[in-house]
């Protein structure tokens, strides 16, 4: 099976900018932030500049011409929809508690460990990490377990350039994700009756890490990611449950173990490991069959079939060949 | 105050209607304004059931209220209160056809053998069908004792509500858990011996 990815040396120079925009950006928002605490601007101003300005990336755009899977012409879910209907239960369950609420998360500074089977561990700040690293746009679909579905413009990059950055061990077979867990910021995590533990945690297998559509993403629709979203940096799967692409990383390590993640976890009957979208498994309390597209309207459900794979099945089936899929779900 | 209460009794009973109607009116808003965010169906059935919870949970208000204040006065409401029960009930499931089935019955099956909570959900529309049309004082009198037994399946109905709460829960199990705490409150308060012990000096 050949899989049509543009290697490095295809992408013209110019067509494309490093992160240093980004990087400055940040460093602007960083500036507010100290004017804010020197009493220049009061918090909730601070808070309206960062939603309102929230900044551009430089970023190379996905397009028909991009490698397979890159993008998808489908209509994509307005920028105020894929920021105010979400899964983030750090901030509560409801899906307009992340919008409400992540703005308490600080991400500025922002650090990632970086662990494990790896040549060079450590715990590297976000700049660090981004440096070396061009921006491109995925526009992928995003299937929740939940039965219903968006498609999103993420910039990013791929996983796979992270972890060969830094060295992937020779006893690495998993890779193990982690979220911020910060109590005084994350109000979901001080609930009582949740029966997540935190820190919320994923993994996947090292192929799985390693593929082109699998990436880091910091942005959406050419903005810096939002906090309700998973800033500053959040992993994107487009082939499985949107839970397994884990938000507001602060840990990556390798592993040649299994990791635990966090929704199987909490369900072990309800939530796989692999938790790949899948029409003809079902969740135990309800049918994966179809899903209905965000947004949708009271006359036009916008109900359709689920894809194996969630359409991506030409570019990452071959992951689980001779694998039982409803076994390993 | 229960005399003032009680010489109103025609207002008041116009007045809790009107508020009882300011549901539907918000629901009707959200879908006019468009305020319903991206899966408006979805929106639309979590808070008519909401509303039909909430209705169900006055309903069952009324015996303690009944029993603290020591006046039969707050029974004059229930019947009302046990309608909108009914009629949001009603609006959650014609919202549910229309909305989130799309009309497509041939999903209905699926949705009755995969969603359990859907399949209780429905079972406890069908205990509040017997109680919404026996509620008139004809057929009151017309039933007489077997009236009061008819509508003691409120009891039954609210635990399958509550069933059908708790299996759409993921993870955060509080409010299921708020919701099962009002509801043994509004039982344990009736049960003879404790009632007794309660309410009477």
């Amino acid at each position: 099976m050949a899989i049509l990815i543009k290697q490095a040396a295809d992408i013209l120079p110019s067509e494309i900018t490093s992160e240093s925009n980004y990087l400055n950006r940040r460093q602007l928002m960083g500036a507010a932030g100290a004017m804010a605490m020197g009493g220049l601007l009061s918090p909730a101003m601070h808070a309206a500049v960062d939603r309102s300005e929230s900044p551009s990336l430089n970023y190379l755009a996905a397009s028909q011409a991009s490698p397979a899977g890159f993008y998808t012409p489908e209509v994509q879910t307005p920028y105020r929809y894929v920021t105010g209907y979400n899964n983030f239960y750090e901030f509560g369950t409801d899906k307009t508690d992340p919008e409400k609420h992540a703005s308490k998360m600080v991400t500025d500074p922002w650090s990632v460990k970086i662990e494990g089977e790896v040549d060079r561990p450590g715990t590297y700040t976000l700049e660090d990490i981004l440096k070396p690293h061009y921006l491109e746009e995925r526009i992928y679909r995003l299937r929740c377990v939940e039965a219903w579905s968006m498609v999103v413009p993420w910039i990013g990059f791929p996983l796979a350039d992270l972890l060969k950055r830094y060295g992937v061990g020779s006893k690495a077979k998993y890779v193990a994700f982690e979220t911020l867990y910060r109590r005084n910021e994350m109000r979901g995590q001080r609930s009582r009756f949740g029966t997540i533990d935190w820190p919320y945690v994923e993994g996947l297998r090292l192929d799985e890490a390693m593929h082109p559509l699998t990436i880091l993403a910091v942005g959406v629709y050419g903005k810096t990611m939002p906090n309700q979203n998973g800033a500053p940096i959040r992993l994107i799967v487009p082939w499985k449950y949107g839970f397994k692409s884990i938000k507001s990383i602060v840990s990556i390590r390798l592993t040649s173990r299994k990791p635990p993640t966090s929704w199987n976890r909490t369900a072990p009957n309800e939530y796989g490991f692999y938790s790949n979208v899948n029409p003809d498994v079902s969740h135990p309390r309800w049918s994966q069959a179809s899903e209905r597209r965000l947004p949708n309207s009271l006359l036009k459900p916008n109900r359709m079939d689920t894809l194996p794979f969630n359409g991506y099945a030409e570019q990452v089936a071959g992951l689980y060949r001779g694998m039982d899929l409803k076994r390993n779900f | 105050m229960v005399a003032i209460i009680k010489n109103n009794r025609a207002k008041i009973k116009g007045l809790v209607f009107l508020l009882g109607l300011i549901p539907l009116l918000m629901l009707f808003l959200g879908v006019a304004q468009d305020s319903l965010g991206p899966d408006p169906a979805k929106a639309l059935s979590h808070s008519s059931g909401d509303w039909a919870l909430r209705f169900l949970m006055l309903t069952m208000a009324i015996t303690p209220l009944r029993l603290i204040t020591r006046s039969s006065e707050w029974v004059h409401y229930r019947r009302m209160l046990g309608l909108f029960t009914f009629f949001y009930a009603v609006i959650h499931l014609i919202i549910y056809c229309l909305f989130l089935l799309g009309l497509q019955w041939q999903d209905l099956w699926g949705d009755i053998l995969e969603r359990p909570y859907i399949t209780v959900g429905f079972l406890a529309w069908l205990l509040m069908l017997p109680m919404a049309i026996t509620s008139t004082h004809r057929w009151q009198r017309k039933l007489g004792k077997r009236w009061v037994r008819l509508h003691r399946s409120i009891y039954a109905a609210s635990a399958l509500v509550l069933l059908h709460i708790i299996w759409q829960a993921r993870s955060d199990l509080a409010e299921p858990l708020v919701y099962v705490l009002i509801f043994a409150i509004l039982i344990f308060v009736r049960i003879p011996p404790i009632k007794k012990r309660l309410f009477s000096r």
